[in-house]
């Protein structure tokens, strides 16, 4: 017979039942137990009657409340829009310089602007704007396409090289690769770059050679895009190669790598990701950004 | 190990050696051409490591008559050091991504397997099936045997389970760094080894019926239902989750037979479940023996254990959807799963209290021993989060919680506070048992690994809470106008200094583990006693000595 015993901590009886020296008390289930199982299932009846909860067959109990949180959400979004009405309407219709005239829509466009920056923009061209080999500086203010807002919003819209149907297109040629340029003659261009272009950092031994020859094959084969002088083309796309801001740099085995292969960068379209208010908040934005102290961040 | 088994049984062993290094080469074969083709290969080469030494010993001299008379607990030895073995393993690759969350630049080596997606799979499964998996394996046929008083059924059996359990770990594991994953989170192993694992639970489960067939005990242990639910219950939730086709006998990509909402569904009714089951009742069944065992106190309630029982098995099954909380699913599930989760705080806390106040009397204990502390801290985890879970299983709430680090605050109270405490305790109590020690090699370094798992894990989960809340109140901030006024990189940048504290408290863990690595081979070098005379299983013809009286 099972042999129960009395607890000395406790005073409790054993159930009388031991596995390897475990033994149980038979202390009754506290009140609190039920108590709170009891007030549990309580608040869940009290759910399942105000909220859809019980499916029944192809359909489900509705809830008093009549809730959904599909048609919560619309009605939420539809209030947030309404709410933002009163300035997202002025900011997708007024002419830039009256917005720019503005001090309560220039507030938005700061801050808005910094967090769609930062949730669609940074991850290429860095947290302050300030790009990234490949990725331009845009706090530099010099515009590969042109610096008015029309011109930014429209690069917004359509991308660069993207998917969008009237996207922005740019190439440079890879003169070395597909042989428009023998290895000497692009030495040779690079020299002539170098020679006219501000701030190229480290001076080569290599850049006194052939800067003339080089002048006359850019003549011949780049100015069609950069321009006579070098100052580039807008209407194209192309950069102006002489006021020191490198895309990919400006030392010269980058631009050896930039003639040999071409580049071709990338940039996404907006207009389906982002509103047109949000692209004009964010045209004003990239043309508030300012550069870092002494000149074009490197990094 | 080998002498311990007949020749017989040593041939039939090669034989099934012999088996599984054919599927093994057959898999290689056919999937020669795939990533599948070296796990072809890692099942030949495993099959024949454990070959080997049984080859070997052959010829050895046949076991002594009497083994029947003594427990066969060589399974549980090797499980408790797989089970540290994955520990390490596993807690490195958390620091590890932890460390990458911190600094990604240090994803140093530019390749494949060294990325964060691949990386992360690699902890969880290292230390949910590696560590906690071997653990409840080895501590199961430790307590069964000791509960039931008659010895493991089958000689074979116990390693055919545990060492095809560890393969199909090693298959997971390094099917991630190639790739191979079907991005089911705790579910992520492909076909071939989701169905190896069906093979191996099934003889699981078998062990554990046939030995509770032979017990000479009238009642069984409630350790054991827990024990016995979480085989049950896994194996359903295992065998439902991994429905799927493989694209061919050739490939490892198989595609689940469920898709959209319901495959959402499906998958976190198997992850929650998992956390219960696997997670929750296969540790409780750890701590309803280990627990008592330490403080030599009777457990508080008996009537309270099996209340909780069927509360939490019953609850738990529904509480799924409060992983997809705001989702596509339906909204009248959400609420099934919220209030079920709000109800099954009492029966989590149920067990904690009847954990807890089977301490009373003994703690005292609890002060100079930190194997019982270990114990003790695992059960106030144990409370903590399952009122957290519940809390954050509230749809309003969860709209905080989810996608943000709180849920990582909340898996790590109880996966270190609760799974590892528990597990790291029942091992200190085990080792020196099974080894026939005295006691473990050193108390102070017990002691040792107890501050540093505790102060690691309390690092970890503050700086989780606080990130979590942070992040979660940032993605939800709006300025005047209306708009958000944070983006994510922001909210990133915010993050930074909990994630360097997080991968501390981890690192501090991890030392911790290693810490109680060295003190358990150190006991296991130290001289043995002799093994206590009444532990062994009741006499084989004697009767039940006890009338089942209920
Ligand atoms: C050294 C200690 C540990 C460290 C440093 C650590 C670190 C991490 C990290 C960094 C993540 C990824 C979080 C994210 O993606 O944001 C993670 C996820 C996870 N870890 Fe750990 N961990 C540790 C121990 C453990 C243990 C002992 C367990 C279980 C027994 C565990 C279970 C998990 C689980 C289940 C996840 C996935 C959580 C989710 O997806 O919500 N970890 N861990
Ligand atoms: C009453 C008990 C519990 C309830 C109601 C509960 C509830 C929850 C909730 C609401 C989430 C967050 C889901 C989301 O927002 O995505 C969660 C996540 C999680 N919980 Fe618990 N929890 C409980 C106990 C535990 C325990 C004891 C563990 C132990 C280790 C645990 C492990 C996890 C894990 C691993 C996840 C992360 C799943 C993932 O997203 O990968 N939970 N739990």
């Amino acid at each position: 017979m099972a042999m129960t015993e009395k607890d000395p901590v406790t005073g409790r009886e054993t159930t009388g039942h031991e596995w390897n020296g475990i033994k149980e008390l038979n202390t009754p289930i506290p009140r609190v137990v039920f108590v709170f199982l009891g007030l549990t299932f309580a608040f869940s009846l009290l759910w399942w009657a105000l909220m859809p909860a019980w499916p029944l067959g192809a359909s489900y109990t509705r809830g008093l409340l009549g809730a959904d949180h599909r048609q919560d959400v619309s009605r939420a979004l539809g209030a947030a829009q309404r709410e933002r009405a009163a300035w997202t309407q002025e900011m997708e219709s007024l002419p830039y310089a009256e917005i720019e005239a503005r001090p309560d829509l220039m507030r938005v466009v700061s801050e808005s602007g910094r967090r769609l920056f930062g949730d669609n923009c940074a991850a290429c061209h860095g947290a302050e704007g300030r790009g990234g080999p490949g990725f331009p500086d845009l706090s530099a203010q010099l515009w590969l396409w042109g610096g008015e807002p029309e011109t930014i919003e429209e690069t917004l819209r359509v991308g660069i090289n993207s998917t969008h149907e009237e996207t922005r297109y740019g190439q440079m040629l890879a003169f070395g690769r597909d042989g428009m340029l023998s290895r000497p003659e692009i030495a040779s261009v690079i020299s002539f770059l170098r020679a006219h272009a501000q701030d190229v950092g480290e001076p080569d031994p290599r850049d006194a050679q052939g800067v003339e020859a080089g002048g006359a094959i850019f003549a011949e084969q780049c100015a069609s895009c950069h321009g006579e002088d070098a100052r580039g083309l807008k209407t194209a796309g192309a950069p102006d190669l002489t006021d020191g801001y490198w895309l990919y740099g400006g030392d010269r085995a980058t631009l050896t790598r930039t003639l040999v292969n071409g580049r071709q960068g990338h940039m996404p379209h907006w207009e389906e990701r982002l509103t047109l208010a949000e692209r004009r908040i964010l045209t004003l934005y990239v043309l508030g950004l300012k550069p870092a102290e002494g000149g074009p961040d490197d990094s | 190990m080998i002498a311990r088994l007949t020749r017989h049984e040593r041939q039939n062993a090669l034989i099934i050696l012999g088996l599984v290094a054919l599927m093994g080469a057959v898999l290689g074969l056919a999937g020669r051409s795939d990533p599948l083709g070296w796990h072809g290969l890692l099942i030949v080469v495993f099959a024949a490591g454990l070959a080997l030494p049984v080859l070997g010993a052959l010829d050895a001299p046949e076991p002594t008559e009497d083994r029947e008379s003594a427990y066969y607990d060589d399974p549980t030895r090797l499980g408790i050091l797989l089970s540290m073995g994955w520990a390490v393993f596993g807690l490195f690759m958390g620091v590890w991504v932890a460390a990458l969350l911190a600094w990604p630049e240090l994803t140093f080596v530019d390749s494949p397997w060294a990325s964060f997606g691949r990386l992360r799979p690699a902890h969880t499964t290292g230390v949910i099936f590696g560590f906690g998996g071997n653990a409840l394996i080895a501590t199961s046929f430790h307590v069964l045997q000791r509960t039931s008083r008659a010895r493991l059924s089958g000689q074979l059996l116990p390693w055919f389970v545990l060492l095809g359990y560890n393969l199909f770990c090693l298959l997971a594991v390094t099917g991630y760094f190639m790739g191979i994953t079907q991005s089911k989170e705790y579910a992520e192993p492909e076909w071939y080894a989701d169905l190896w694992l069906v093979v191996v639970w099934v003889a699981y489960f078998l062990i554990y019926i046939l030995t509770l067939a032979r017990r000479k005990e009238p009642h069984i242990y409630v350790a054991n239902w827990y024990y016995m639910a979480f085989i049950l219950v896994v194996a359903v939730l295992h065998i439902i989750n991994n429905l799927a086709v493989p694209v061919s006998f050739g490939q490892a990509k198989a595609y689940s037979a469920f898709s959209g909402v319901q495959d959402a569904m499906t998958q976190w009714w198997y992850g929650h479940n998992a956390v219960a089951f696997f997670l929750t009742a296969g540790f409780l069944g750890m701590m309803y023996y280990y627990l008592p065992k330490r403080a030599g106190r009777p457990i508080f309630s008996y009537r309270m254990s099996i209340v909780s029982f069927w509360g939490i098995t019953f609850m738990y099954l529904w509480a799924g959807s409060h992983h997809l909380h705001y989702t596509a699913l339906p909204h009248w599930v959400q609420t099934l799963g919220m209030t079920f989760s709000v109800m099954l705080i009492v029966p989590s806390w149920a067990s904690a209290g009847n954990a807890l106040l089977t301490l009373n009397g003994a703690w005292r204990k609890v002060r100079d021993d930190a194997t019982l502390r270990f114990m003790m801290i695992a059960a106030v985890f144990y409370g903590l989060s399952t009122f957290e879970g519940s809390f954050m299983a509230i749809r309003a709430v969860n709209s905080l919680s989810h996608y943000t680090d709180w849920t990582i605050g909340h898996v790590h109270a109880g996966a270190l506070g609760w799974v590892a405490m528990i597990t790291f305790g029942s091992i200190y109590y085990l080792v020196p048992v099974m080894w026939g020690r005295e006691r473990m090699h050193s108390a102070a370094l017990v002691e040792v690994h107890f501050w540093l798992a505790l102060l690691g894990t309390l690092v970890y989960v503050f700086s989780m809470w606080n990130s979590g809340v942070i992040q979660g109140l940032m993605w939800r901030t709006y300025d005047e106008s209306g708009s958000l006024s944070y983006s994510f990189v922001d909210s990133l940048v915010a993050m930074h200094p909990y994630y360097v504290a997080r991968a501390l408290g981890g690192l501090m863990f991890l030392m911790g583990a290693l810490v109680g690595c060295c003190n358990i081979w150190m006991t296991i070098r130290g001289a043995s006693v002799s093994v206590p005379q009444d532990d062994r299983p009741a006499d084989r013809n004697a009767d039940r000595n006890l009338v089942a009286g209920e």
